[in-house]
């Protein structure tokens, strides 16, 4: 009875269809298992929430342990849009003081980052708002209220040297992968170059969610997870009194004043007139007052002291020629030149003021003679025959003071401000026609130089020392430890030892009967200075001095810059034997003198041009 | 009187070791996709892990009745079995109650049972028990006729149930009528069939009727005569093949429900809902893919034990070895259930009595159906048609229904030798 198969053979289709099933399926899951990565982030994304811990940004002092900047809690509503569903929209909206509208638009906002990653709804909430929140905020699933910390200044000083924080622009989260959407970083000043000191150093707990985003516990027992490091406390070179000080001197004008200590390199004041409050640039409303200064026609956020780099030094930049001059062996203490009120060679004059003459090194410094300078700074020029090669070795040595480069410390946004190279003449005249007559004008510090308030101050701190400077620097310690860098290297002149004195005491007779400062001088203190007129084509002159004492053992070196201030003895004098007097005695004691400064308005009163010395 | 030791004399040890291990390896991976710490101990019957432990010993129990059972019994019976499990079937649709969209269960007592798990058993009895008369040939339009007819009366039943995926199920048996003698021309058919409803669905009618006609004029020109003859009858294909087209259009559109044309439009790539219909093939990928090569271990898988993969202990249960036993273990089950499949057939050929050939030939095209719409849904290469794993998937039903299926056919095997003594 039984049956003969007939098919027999049809097993192996049979069979066939098996095997091949069976390697499809195989092929497909090598894969999805082995080959292909991205199934596995897709499945960390699934269950792995990284819980952020922000640490407390550093903290500023000054040298003088004054608090600079400091934090205050704020507080962000966050919501993660996946999660915010069935939420009372219209109590949310009350609280919070939003219509349905915008309520729907920033939820959509969110959802279009992502919709499972917390984003900011709302940030920076008032104390108020979130109190009220709060309580309601078990209902509302998705939302919830991340801590954070805001930058406050107890003082409203140094808001260009402090810089100020935001969130983390797209072209810093592309470039950095430490900073994701809505953190906070450095983004000018101290905040900037100590941004990597002051952050301190995000936490992260790992934790492993289900399909309804209940935590389900700690990844690998939280091997992954780390600790909130706090920022570092950063301690400034500044001199919180001092620093305030100088901004009150400069209020209604504008200009600069750059206190340096010349020991040490470290910036004592730094000032930009005008300035602004740096509370302004904080929070919620700094989008607003960041317009806001960007529009002032006076631009308070451009800081004169460093990038203020067109205007030539005036008469302070002879003490540099009077140094260069022994140098090269064309000037001695007792040269002597006449000067027939003004500096002549044949048809070519350049015009002097009425003083005694002839007068010594000493003495051309005392009364500023232009005359004495046009002959010192020919004679090194042509000293070796060839204008040229005397105005390159002229060159070097002026470098060598900081000027004409930048010191790429820990200063933001520098300028180099320009010492012409002989290229610049050559292609401007044609190659080696031109001569020391052709550019006499830089002997008085006028023409061509390009120099800024800092790089005058740091010149002078070199002048201070008698042939050396350390890079001027805003940070001296961080988290109480002195810093060790190229910032505490110190910087040699090509000047030798000796050329300094003479220089020195014409700088100190500038503040005796005669000298353009003496009407600035103090009794009780030796001071070193020497006034400068910047010629400004577009209105009054910008008024320059640059200042350093007591004479030995100098504790305080600066140069102050008053745009459309005239003379440099009409405000620079002034301002800077007060910031001398400020610093190394405490007290004012001219008040009628302070007073006069204090009162000058030249921003609604510009004065009206008049002589230069 | 045989001596009681003779129940196992004959037994193809092969296929019940495999049985054992795939149900073994089931049961783990259910553990794993429902475990928590609350729950650990193996035996809580609040768990399903608990439960399926239940039916895994009910099963063994069925298994061993049905050895004991004379072997002559499933023949005999077969037609009076497969018409109760008709009545059942009727009586399941008229009484149930719905359980998410279908109505397939029936109440004994607190347990609930799915009576279309069985009729896969008792229509292949049936169909064996028809196709092994003598006298009938395969090749017999009368034979065609009856065979469908016994497919399709329980596939229709189970398909008013709501049970689509069941009731695709009996379109395996076409395997088994191939095997018999029906023209491969048939299976061909099904396939273009299923190819043009696919393209059917990509494409619109008019860029079908290029496609369709660019292949008709190439056939023509490739063909050595070239007479009118055969242009007309490419001409005629041609048009029965665009009414084709416009009825799969028409069926798609008027015919299957909004979640189906969903699912078939997510698994073409017509659409990307990984919200909606797509986030089961997604989630299921996504938990097999970050398997790996060697799994993240027991207990380990994140994307199982978090819910994340919807029923991951029933129609998603692979995903569990995907996940925890990487690439290796998805090779092993692979492999088990191949070998399984195979030995069936291998076993069916050495049968004397064509009907436990045929029978042989339904059990291991059942399996062969379920493994590759089971298994290809979770790697996202079949559609979500909701059909368990056989002997893995938590559920009584489905594992008792496969249990009987299988150990049907390991009695009637045994009884082959039996009656050569």
């Amino acid at each position: 009875m039984a049956y003969q198969p007939k098919h027999t053979e049809r097993m192996y289709v049979m069979m066939g269809i098996v095997i091949l099933v069976a390697i499809t399926f195989l092929g497909r899951l090598f894969y999805i298992q082995v080959i292909d990565e991205s199934y596995r982030l897709s499945a960390d994304n699934n269950v792995l929430r990284y819980q952020v811990e922000f640490p407390a940004r550093g903290l500023i002092y000054d040298r003088n342990g004054e608090l600079l900047v400091f934090n205050e809690a704020a507080y962000d509503l966050m919501v993660t849009p996946r999660q915010a569903i069935n939420i009372d929209t219209a109590e949310m909206c009350q609280i919070l003081g939003m219509s349905r509208e915008v309520f729907i638009q920033k939820l959509d906002e969110a959802r279009a980052y992502s919709s499972r990653k917390p984003t900011v709804f709302q940030k920076q909430i008032s104390g108020v708002t979130y109190a009220k929140l709060q309580e309601k905020l078990y209902r509302m699933s998705g939302f919830f209220v991340q801590k954070r910390t805001l930058r406050k200044y107890p003082q409203p000083i140094a808001g260009h040297l402090l810089g100020y924080v935001g969130e983390a622009n797209q072209s810093i989260l592309e470039h950095n992968s430490y900073y994701k959407k809505g953190d906070y970083v450095g983004i000018s000043g101290l905040e900037k170059s100590y941004e990597e000191e002051l952050r301190g150093k995000k936490g992260v707990r790992v934790i492993m969610v289900d399909v309804f985003n209940r935590e389900k516990g700690r990844y690998k027992e939280g091997k992954y997870d780390t600790v909130a490091v706090a920022g570092k406390t950063v301690t400034s070179t500044l001199d919180a009194e001092l620093q305030a000080y100088g901004e009150r001197l400069m209020k209604n004008k504008t200009g600069a004043i750059v206190a340096i200590e010349p020991a040490t390199g470290e910036i004592l004041a730094l000032i930009s007139a005008p300035t602004y409050d740096p509370n302004l640039l904080v929070g919620r409303v700094r989008s607003q007052n960041y317009s806001i200064l960007l529009k002032d026609t006076l631009k308070p956020l451009f800081n004169r002291a460093l990038m203020s780099e067109q205007n030539p030094p005036g008469s302070t930049f002879k003490v540099l020629n009077a140094l260069i001059g022994q140098q090269v062996g064309v000037l001695n203490v007792n040269t002597q030149y006449r000067c027939p009120r003004g500096y002549v060679s044949g048809r070519f004059r350049m015009g002097c003021h009425d003083h005694r003459s002839p007068l010594n090194l000493r003495e051309s410094i005392q009364h500023s003679c232009n005359a004495y300078y046009g002959n010192v700074f020919r004679n090194i020029i042509d000293h070796t025959g060839k204008p040229w090669e005397g105005y390159e070795i002229w060159r070097n040595h002026v470098l060598s003071f900081g000027l004409g480069i930048k010191f790429n410390t820990d200063l933001p946004m520098e300028y180099a401000g320009s010492v012409p190279t002989t290229k610049f003449y050559d292609k401007y005249y044609g190659e080696h026609r031109w001569k020391s007559l052709t550019i006499i004008s830089m002997a008085i510090g006028q023409g061509e130089l390009g120099t800024t308030p800092l790089q005058l101050a740091n010149m002078t701190a070199a002048i201070a020392n008698r042939g050396y400077y350390y890079p001027p620097h805003l940070v001296k310690a961080i988290d109480g430890e002195a810093i060790s860098n190229r910032f505490t290297e110190k910087q040699m002149t090509t000047i030798n030892r000796e050329y300094f004195d003479p220089v020195v005491d014409g700088m100190a007779m500038v503040f005796q009967q005669g000298g353009t400062g003496y009407r600035s001088r103090l009794d009780s203190l030796e001071m070193c200075g020497k006034t400068g007129t910047a010629q400004n084509p577009h209105g009054e002159d910008h008024s320059i001095f640059i200042c350093f004492a007591p004479k030995d053992n100098p504790q305080i070196a600066l140069a102050v810059f008053v745009e459309n201030g005239g003379g440099g003895s009409k405000y620079g004098a002034p301002i800077a034997s007060l910031m001398v007097e400020k610093y190394l005695r405490d007290t004012i004691s001219r008040v009628e003198f302070e007073k006069v400064i204090l009162d000058a308005d030249l921003i609604t009163n510009p004065p009206k041009k008049k002589e230069t010395h | 009187m045989r001596r009681q030791e003779s129940i196992f004399a004959g037994i193809d040890w092969v296929t019940v070791i495999l049985y054992l291990i795939l149900v073994l390896i089931g049961w783990v991976n259910i553990y794993a996709a429902v475990y928590n710490e609350e729950h650990q101990s193996i035996l809580d019957t609040s768990q399903r892990y608990g439960k399926q432990l239940i039916w895994i010993g009910l099963s063994l129990f069925v298994a061993f009745i049905i050895m004991i059972i004379d072997g002559k019994f499933y023949s005999t019976f077969a037609i009076p079995i497969y018409v109760v499990l008709l009545l059942v079937l009727v009586v399941v649709l008229v009484t149930a109650r719905d359980v998410s969209g279908a109505r397939s269960w029936i109440d004994i007592g607190s347990f609930k049972l799915q009576p279309s798990e069985f009729a896969k058993s008792t229509t292949a009895l049936a169909l064996a028990y028809y196709l092994s008369t003598l006298n009938i040939r395969m090749e017999d339009l009368s034979t065609k006729l009856v065979a469908a007819i016994i497919l399709i009366i329980p596939a229709a039943l189970i398909l008013l149930q709501n049970d689509t995926g069941s009731a695709l199920v009996f379109g395996s048996f076409a395997l088994v009528m191939y095997r018999e003698g029906l023209s491969g021309n048939f299976l061909l058919f099904g396939l273009a069939m299923a190819v043009i409803f696919i393209f059917s669905l990509l494409f619109t009618p008019l860029i079908m009727l290029y496609i369709l006609g660019t292949i008709g004029v190439l056939v023509f020109f490739f063909q050595r005569k070239k007479t009118w003859r055969l242009a007309f009858s490419i001409g005629a294909a041609l048009i029965v093949l665009m009414g084709m087209v416009y009825s799969v259009d028409y069926v798609f559109n008027e015919v299957l429900e909004p979640h189906q044309q969903v699912r078939i439009d997510v698994l073409l790539g017509k659409k990307d809902d990984l919200k909606g219909a797509g986030y089961n093939v997604n989630q299921s990928k996504i938990a097999i893919g970050s398997g790996g090569f060697a799994g993240k271990g027991f207990l380990k898988g994140t994307q199982t034990k978090y819910d994340f993969v919807p029923e991951q202990t029933t129609d998603f249960i692979f995903c569990t070895v995907g996940e925890e036993w990487g690439f290796l273990g998805a090779f092993l089950v692979i492999a088990l259930f191949s070998a399984l499949i195979l030995r069936i057939v291998f076993v069916s050929e050495r049968q004397k009595s064509s009907f436990a050939r045929i029978y042989g030939y339904c059990v291991a095209s059942v399996l062969l159906f379920h493994f590759i719409i089971n298994v290809g849904m979770t790697i996202g290469l079949m559609p979500v048609i909701g059909i368990p794993l056989p002997f893995f998937s938590y559920g009584g039903s489905s594992l008792l229904g496969f249990t009987i299926l299988l150990f049907i056919f390991v009695k009637l095997d045994g009884y082959r030798l039996q009656q050569l003594r």
